[in-house]
């Protein structure tokens, strides 16, 4: 794998950066032991051939990574030929004009390596952290987006709109390599909105659907797939479609639900509620063997067609680093080599590529080229 | 789950009964099919009735479903925990839905109805706010005393007006006693109350007003929201 390569699927890591007590000890660990952690794990995966490695943001206690760009150029310099990308950034809190910044020179830092994955969090406080008003979400996160693609993609901007101010003869600096911006990802969890904002720029979208059952999925993937058509990107098979997953393995699936289940049990996010068994019946989590996981994987084309980027959920809920580590080895060494080779098996002639920024730069030179040839023959 | 179908003629009336009821067998449960039963009995095109008169047949056929809410308990705990429903509780709260009409009815616990029925209609509200919009709605109450009987105005009714139900006028309240006490013909019985409240229950539902799959996800044109953030120049 390089950064070079296409792949018809790429697959990787996302952490959400919950520091959060192991239960079968009671030891939380420190921030600076987990910050590093994550470091650990994201050049782990590296290490065992993923494509992607992904951070979330936020600004709150139990979680650590405020900082996503700080800790992907840390990576960047660790790394060869993973991704680093965001799970993800936030596009109502942040200025447009940092993220432009921020991800642009993160891009020159990795060499092309990057790209970003745009969310409205998940916490309803964080507005007025950042001076912005909870009740314009929506408009923020379309405003905000709006202007971040021209900051990218013009080299002087003129701009005035509502929630900031106004910019006149502005240059954001430093322009993104090879003139081509990240490739950027629309995340979400239950917003047709979001969808219909992906499809409409030809972006992609990421359905984090680890939470819920995969009937809500289906309606939103498939509602981007259509307006992507709509909107003259291609076909709906062209369509850049990302999944969440979750899996915890042992070599025998009753040690893996033996170790998972306390873990399950006091996750912060559906600990203390249903039991780890109603769970996996529902959602994408699977605890078993290496061979359970790959099974349940390859359902998700079934549910959603063929897709880009496929990124699992490793490293919460107060697991030890040394058991994510193990996990990591198992699911590159086991799982991602089968799964790309049957995802390879069957993927319709027709379906879009995973992004990568050498193919983003070689389709731009190639749009551009077409472009001259048009011009020169009407002259 | 039960689920029954009866009448004669016309088109069907979809009901769905919900009893949160808790015993086995349950007076709240008894007060839910009695309920049920008087609007399957009102005589057609009644509207206001003071009837005791059965056995007419309506205008259209009632098919009922009864949700037990304890066979959904710990569903409906769960999805507070994870946001989304189970499968048995998702297909509830599509009966609830797509039914035209909606019968309620819950015991009395601490001056309220019991958490298990108000955590059941929070699910239904989270997971849909339109589910009740314009629904009718007949409510009832179960109670060991008298004493609890304004429950159906003080705390039921502001709960389904919240929700946009539409809440029949006669709401039903049943204590120990009232399934003893003899017609005394001055205050209403409670059998007599029953049959008054189906009888302004059935004159107000209309055969499939509330269709199946009606809820889709309504996106607006996303030229439309970059529009409406254009400055005015």
């Amino acid at each position: 794998m390089t950064a070079t390569a296409t792949t018809p699927l790429q697959f990787g890591l996302f952490s959400v950066g919950d520091v959060t007590p192991d239960p079968t000890t009671g030891r939380t660990p420190t921030e600076h032991e987990r910050i590093k952690a994550i470091l650990t794990i994201a050049r782990k995966a590296e290490e065992v051939g993923l494509d992607v490695f992904a951070t979330g943001e936020h600004h709150n206690p139990p979680f650590v990574p405020s900082s996503p760009t700080t800790m992907l150029g840390h990576i960047a310099a660790r790394t060869e030929n993973l991704i680093l990308s965001t799970a993800t950034t936030l596009i109502t809190t942040n200025d447009p004009v940092k993220i432009a910044e921020d991800f642009a020179m993160l891009q020159h830092v990795a060499d092309g390596r990057v790209d970003v994955m745009m969310g409205r969090g998940n916490t309803g406080p964080v507005y007025p952290w950042f001076g912005q008003d909870i009740r314009q979400g929506i408009p923020l996160a379309i405003e905000n987006y709006a202007l971040l693609r021209r900051l990218w993609t013009e080299d002087v901007v003129d701009w005035q709109g509502r929630f900031r101010t106004p910019l006149q003869g502005f240059t954001s600096t430093p322009r993104p390599l090879d003139g081509v911006p990240p490739f950027v990802w629309h995340g979400s969890i239950r917003s047709p909105e979001i969808a219909e904002q992906a499809a409409y720029y030809g972006d992609g979208f990421f359905a984090n659907n680890i939470f819920w059952p995969k009937g809500h999925f289906k309606k939103l993937i498939n509602l981007y797939r259509d307006r992507f058509e709509h909107y003259g990107h291609g076909t709906r098979e062209q369509a850049l479609v990302g999944l969440g997953g979750q899996v915890f393995m042992r070599r025998n699936s009753q040690d893996a639900v033996r170790e998972f289940r306390p873990y399950f049990d006091n996750a912060p996010v559906y600990g203390h509620g249903p039991t780890l068994e109603e769970f996996t019946s529902e959602t994408p989590l699977t605890v078993g063997s290496p061979q359970e996981v790959i099974e349940k994987t390859l359902t998700f084309r079934e549910s959603f067609g063929d897709y880009q980027r496929q990124l699992f959920l490793m490293d919460h809920a107060g697991l030890p680093l040394k058991t994510v580590l193990e996990q990591i080895d198992m699911l590159g060494e086991e799982v991602v080599p089968v799964l790309r080779k049957e995802m390879a098996a069957g993927r319709p002639a027709g379906t879009a590529e995973a992004p990568t920024h050498a193919a983003r730069v070689a389709a731009a030179q190639a749009a551009a080229a077409r472009a001259d040839e048009k011009g020169e023959a009407t002259v | 789950m039960t689920s029954g179908t009866s009448g004669t003629s016309g088109s069907t009336v979809k009901l769905a009964v919900v009893s949160a009821g808790i015993g086995e067998p349950s007076s709240t449960r008894l007060l839910a099919d009695r309920l049920a039963e008087a609007t399957r009995l009102a005589p057609a095109g009644q509207g206001s009735g003071d009837s005791d008169s059965n056995g007419h047949g309506a205008e259209f056929q009632v098919e009922t479903e009864v949700l037990e809410l304890r066979e959904l308990a710990s569903e409906i705990a769960h999805t507070f925990v994870t946001g989304f429903p189970g499968g048995a509780l998702r297909s509830a709260l599509e009966t609830v839905r797509e039914a035209d009409g909606l019968i309620a009815v819950t015991p009395v616990f601490s001056a309220s109805y019991s958490g298990l029925f108000k955590s059941f209609f929070d699910v239904v509200g989270m997971t849909d706010e339109d589910a009740l919009r314009a629904k009718p709605v007949l409510l009832g109450a179960t109670g060991g005393s008298p004493r609890h009987s304004l429950v159906l105005e003080h705390a039921m009714r502001p709960l389904f007006a919240y929700l946009r139900a539409v809440t029949v006028p006669t709401a039903v309240y049943a204590a120990t006693d009232d399934w003893a006490a003899p017609d005394d013909g001055v205050t209403p019985s409670l059998p007599r109350r029953i049959a008054r409240a189906g009888g302004e229950f059935a004159g107000l539902l209309t055969p499939g007003r509330f269709p199946a799959g009606a809820q889709e996800d309504e996106v607006v044109p996303f030229e439309q929201q970059l529009a409406a953030l254009r400055p005015n120049d």
